[in-house]
């Protein structure tokens, strides 16, 4: 447990000294619902009736952008290397890495949320399904865009590569963030997909790690 | 058991599969030909028209058989990577290599032939509300994943075992995909037509399984062969290549 | 036989132009990928020939 703390600290101080890395997909989905709400102006109905469907996809979008670099720079300063190769249990570094980088980008979006499903219109009623939706949902963002971003680490312009390879994976999530967040805002269910999106998400932090982990020691072979 | 292990062995030497493997692709593309042909002819001429869709449910006998191999595809394909990455047995790889464009054009047709099937049907191209459609449109992304991957990455062994990573990941995820798009269309109240029904008459059923069984004849027959190209094209530099070139000039 | 002339056969109704652009764009595909494949397999087969008289 120690060394899952001690990458997650470490992640943690490289996020904060290079903060812009980690807060420019935040601003890429602030920026993007904002052109979303100005496109639909005059249409608030309209807005507020696909807003859920709207931010899920943003999010997802938006998830690829900081995957991306997610593990580039220890790549390719080694580290990554040192890591892989020194720790007893490898993935439990590896484990401290994806959490730092939830935490970094899919926290925020989390209490964020609120605020930008205000901006599209989403009624009131609507605002505490869509953050619970995210909250469990968004783990399975980053573990399963953590899988992508190991397998692309190694390529190069492997960031358009990541979209084709993750967005496949995310529909799930997509399918059942929506539902969830339209069904409880309306009062016709939706708890049950709330539960699917948990399910998926402690599968895939169960699973992810171990296939991170073999498609780091690819990349790093590769490399 | 000691059987087993000589098989097991044996699959993994390139020579003895591309010589063991030739009767079976001829065998198999015989009898897809033959099993296609009888299933096709009769499902197109003899079958009884169906009395909601008209003649236009006829499609249904190139479409059905292509989306089940399209997911049978995608299983096998998983497994390779499954057998790559645990015992690293390199004949998986070839697999792999060979199954993905079969199950992309596979895939393909399925779509494209369900796209044609409910023009007439629906009265529109594409139906958002229908779980096979959009299910398989799912599969071809993934396909379409795999393939991008492989490109990408410059190291053949690496890009083998890339790929059945992602593989693997897919096979897990595709359960949870098939039953969120299940669940999605049946909430927006399902497409009134779906292209099987349980209640299908005898008459209608049996060319459709002459054909699916066609359908998984022909696929062995084009991993088999793509699998052989493969091989020849991986070893092409040793000698038992070189041994039955002489043999082919020689006219064996 | 569900039809009476190969005329109906052809028509199927009114979906002839569905039923034959569906088996037609099947069996293109399916025939094209079999020409695609054999064409590398004899590809291989050509550049070790040429190999071999260099």
């Amino acid at each position: 447990m120690g060394l899952v703390r001690l990458q997650f600290q470490r992640e943690w101080r490289l996020l904060a000294r290079a903060r812009s890395e980690a807060l420019n997909p935040l601003v890429f989905l602030i920026m993007t619902v904002t052109l979303f709400a100005l496109a639909l102006d005059g249409q608030a109905q309209a807005l507020s009736r696909y807003a859920a469907g709207i931010f899920w996809v943003l999010v997802l979008l938006s998830s690829l952008l900081s995957l991306d670099g997610m593990f580039r720079r220890d790549f390719e300063d080694g580290s990554l290397e040192q890591i892989l190769l020194l720790a007893e249990v490898p993935f439990l570094p590896i484990i401290g890495k994806m959490l730092a980088q939830w935490a970094a980008t899919g926290l925020p979006v989390v209490l964020m949320s609120p605020l930008l499903g205000t901006v599209l219109q989403l009624p009131p009623e609507a605002l505490g399904p869509l953050a619970g939706a995210l909250l469990v949902g968004t783990p399975t963002v980053s573990m399963l865009g953590a899988v992508g971003a190991a397998l692309v680490v190694g390529v190069r312009r492997g960031g358009a590569l990541l979209g084709l390879l993750v967005l496949p994976l995310y529909i799930p999530v997509l399918i059942f963030g929506t539902a969830a967040v339209n069904g409880l805002a309306a009062g016709t269910g939706g708890v049950a997909q709330i539960y699917w999106l948990a399910a998926m998400s402690v599968l895939a932090v169960t699973l992810a790690p171990f296939a991170v982990h073999a498609a780091l020691k690819i990349s790093l072979e590769n490399g | 058991m000691n059987g087993l292990k000589t098989l097991w062995h044996r699959l993994g030497s390139p020579r003895w599969f591309y010589q063991m493997m030739k009767p079976w692709q001829t065998g198999l593309g015989f009898v897809a030909l033959v099993a296609l042909l009888v299933g096709t002819v009769w499902g197109l001429a003899f079958a009884p028209e169906d009395y909601q869709q008209g003649n236009s449910f006829r499609i249904i006998y190139v479409h059905v058989p292509m989306v089940v191999l399209a997911q049978s595809a995608y299983m096998m394909l998983g497994s390779a990577g499954f057998v790559l990455l645990v015992w690293r047995m390199k004949m998986a790889d070839v697999a792999m290599v060979a199954i993905v464009p079969v199950g992309m054009t596979v895939t393909a047709i399925g779509l494209f032939s369900g796209a044609v099937w409910g023009r007439p049907t629906w009265g529109t191209w594409w139906e958002w509300t229908d779980a096979r459609l959009v299910s398989t449109l799912v599969l071809l992304f993934l396909y379409v994943g795999l393939y991008a991957l492989r490109e990408a990455i410059p190291r053949a062994e690496s890009a083998g075992r890339a790929c059945a990573v992602l593989a693997v990941v897919g096979l897990i995820n595709i359960p949870i995909i098939k039953y969120s798009v299940e669940w999605w269309t049946t909430l927006h109240q399902g497409a009134t037509f779906t292209a099987t029904r349980m209640s299908m008459p005898i008459e209608m059923a049996a060319p459709l399984i002459v054909n699916i069984i066609g359908a998984y004849c022909l696929f062995g027959y084009l991993v088999l062969l793509n699998m052989r190209t493969e091989l020849l094209r991986r070893e092409r530099d040793t000698k038992w290549v070189g041994a039955l070139r002489t043999e082919v000039i020689d006219g064996v | 036989m569900a039809f009476d002339s190969l005329g109906e056969f052809l028509a199927m109704g009114r979906h002839g132009l569905y039923v034959w652009l569906a088996y037609g764009v099947s069996v293109g595909s399916v025939v094209a990928l079999v020409v695609a494949i054999r064409a590398r397999n004899a590809n291989i087969w050509q550049r070790l020939d040429e190999e071999e008289s260099d």
